[in-house]
């Protein structure tokens, strides 16, 4: 199964759905920290100047910015990359944004190894444990453009604090715009059998299905899932899965700890359940520097490698 | 008034650097351009004479500290260290390459001759505060000199940072302030504007001078007003030119693709310059 590549980033996806829904609300106000070119807005820019802000580089002024335009009536997208989205302004979320339960859309850029070349300081690999610890904080993260440009437009009628994470350049091509989002929903998108479920978001639900494709000609047969919306959780999807599969895999570019691993674990546990279950990841280290699709082949979510652990985890 | 010898060797370092820095962007195909060849000129003065360091000896407890706050100079901070010996020039050729040693922003993990890991705006200059008081409380002669940019300085930390070394009158701290009235988005002025840097420094109790940040002879001097200055941390304001020397000055050259032949005709003439 050759990979194709999106025309359009998922940022440029994002920036087209946010200037369509613009257009549609004059409710709707964007901020950026220096990013308004490299995370979507310059086509919002170029219609509303006045509705598509730049504050420079300024994270944190940006956040509280957005928590008082929301708190007086706006609903706000704030958009930055994930390491400074999900840390620089973590406390000036929790508490003044997912706290009173403001109307603020965080949408990171580089989420996951996206970041590549920058290295470390710009790959955001733990940003979903974080967002996920914060009550009241829905967390996304869409996997190409067309799904990004599907739940821009979902989270934008949804009134409460929303993190959407995205990558960088064009995505693996994998939905069309007949893609659907319900927070709290996973999509199966391929049933091929009951011996294995791949969970997936984002950058690696293309390795999982070339991964299904490969053990399915081996007579493994497999389910993917995709779980665009980390919190709210679909844990009915879980539980139906582990009942009628016989391993569950997990598969993300995120720290092990505390991403999708950890969401379909605490919807396990208590369960009294023996279904096996594989977390392949980031193994708690940080990224080195490289292209994003070689990183993830780097770590281990390659389709070859995902295909050699799930044998190994079956026999 | 700077000897000779010394402006030569420095003007020399920061050819030197711009072209390794060519070098490095051209052979992998793009990256930070604009903000790396901005700063060749400090790089030049600082790795030619003005700093102690061992590049045998790295962490010689000795050494003048040095952080790079706009870590996405990394390959300008790479092409000095690489100059005075720190490490051998063919590790430029794996800049940003899976498993290299000089990743796209300075990682101290990585980087021999690194003192500081950078790359997440507004952040270095805390780190060169910290260095500074340590200094300071063991009553050292060694200097820390830090360099952040000017659109970096939109970051709140920083005007935190600027306090405290003031009230605390940190003056082995020498803060270079590259100037080239740029960022992601634009220009600065246009983005969310910021100057009168000296008048704002002074009024956070620092000594600040505003120089040519392409002027080896000036940056030198200025450097030695500062050392000269006891009981408060000193500012240089770098008025710089964002991309100066190579192809992409006057266009967009935060982060471009750089083609081998654009490098290579830079590199030939810069070459033919004095």
């Amino acid at each position: 199964m050759g990979v194709v590549f999106d025309k359009i980033s998922t940022r440029d996806a994002f920036g087209s759905a946010l200037s369509e829904l613009a257009r549609e609300d004059e409710n709707i106000m964007y901020l950026s920290a220096d990013t308004i070119n490299s995370v979507g807005g310059s086509l919002m820019h170029s219609e509303y100047p006045n509705r598509a802000i730049n504050v420079g580089i300024a994270e944190q002024n940006m956040a509280l910015m957005a928590a008082g335009m929301a708190a007086s009536g706006a609903k706000v997208f704030i958009a930055t990359y994930a390491v400074f989205a999900s840390m620089r302004i973590c406390e000036q979320v929790r508490t003044f944004i997912a706290y009173p339960n403001l109307d603020v859309k965080i949408v990171a850029g580089l989420g996951g190894l996206s970041g590549g070349i920058e290295g470390v300081t710009h790959q955001g690999t733990e940003d979903i444990a974080i967002m996920r610890a914060i009550p009241n904080m829905c967390v996304v993260a869409a996997a190409d453009a067309a799904s990004t440009k599907v739940i821009t437009k979902a989270i934008a009628h949804y009134d409460g604090p929303v993190y959407l994470r995205l990558g960088r350049g064009p995505s693996p091509a994998v939905f069309d715009e007949n893609y659907e989002f319900e927070f709290g929903r996973a999509n199966v998108i391929r049933s091929y059998g009951n011996d294995v479920t791949f969970f997936s978001y984002g950058a690696t639900i293309n390795r999982c299905l070339q991964a299904s494709e490969m053990l399915n000609k081996e007579g493994i047969y497999c389910r993917v899932i995709e779980t665009p919306s980390l919190k709210p959780f679909d844990t009915e999807m879980v539980l139906k899965s582990v009942n009628e599969t016989s391993l569950l895999v997990t598969v993300e570019d995120h720290n092990i700890i505390g991403g999708l691993g950890s969401a379909v674990a605490e919807a396990l546990c208590g369960k009294n359940l023996t279904t096996p279950c594989l977390n392949i990841g980031l193994n708690d280290h940080y990224g080195v520097s490289g292209e994003c699709e070689e990183l993830l082949d780097y770590y281990g979510m390659s389709a070859e490698s995902i295909v050699q652990k799930v044998k190994a985890k079956l026999k | 008034m700077a000897d000779e010898i010394t402006v030569k060797q420095a003007k020399d370092l920061a050819k030197e650097i711009r072209i390794k820095i060519l070098q490095m962007l051209g052979n992998f195909g793009y990256g930070h351009l604009g903000g790396s060849m901005s700063i060749a000129d400090l790089l030049g003065v600082l790795y030619s004479g003005i700093m102690n360091f061992d590049s045998s000896k790295p962490r010689w407890e000795g050494r003048d500290y040095f952080i790079c706050s706009k870590g996405h100079a990394g390959p300008a901070v790479y092409g000095a260290l690489t100059s005075v010996g720190f490490f051998p020039e063919t590790e430029l050729l794996k800049l940003n390459r899976l498993g290299t040693n000089l990743p796209s922003h300075c990682d101290r993990l990585r980087t021999i001759g690194v003192d500081m890991t950078t790359g997440s705006l507004g952040q270095g200059l805390s780190v060169a505060v910290g260095v500074a008081l340590g200094i300071k409380m063991d009553e050292l002669s060694n200097y820390c000199f830090v360099v952040i940019g000017d659109g970096e300085s939109q970051e709140g930390q920083v005007w935190e940072a600027l306090m405290f070394a003031g009230h605390n009158k940190l003056d082995k701290l020498i803060l270079f302030i590259d100037n080239n009235g740029e960022q992601l988005d634009g220009k600065i002025f246009e983005v969310n504007k910021i100057d009168n840097y000296v008048e704002r420094l002074k009024s956070f109790y620092w000594h600040a001078q505003l120089v040519d940040g392409h002027d080896a002879n000036s940056i030198i001097d200025a450097i030695k007003t500062a050392k000269s200055v006891k009981d408060c941390p000193s500012a240089i304001i770098l008025k710089t030119i964002k991309g100066k020397g190579s192809f992409a000055e006057g266009i967009f050259n935060h982060s471009l693709p750089v083609k081998v032949s654009d490098a290579e005709n830079d590199i030939q003439n810069l070459l033919k310059k004095n």
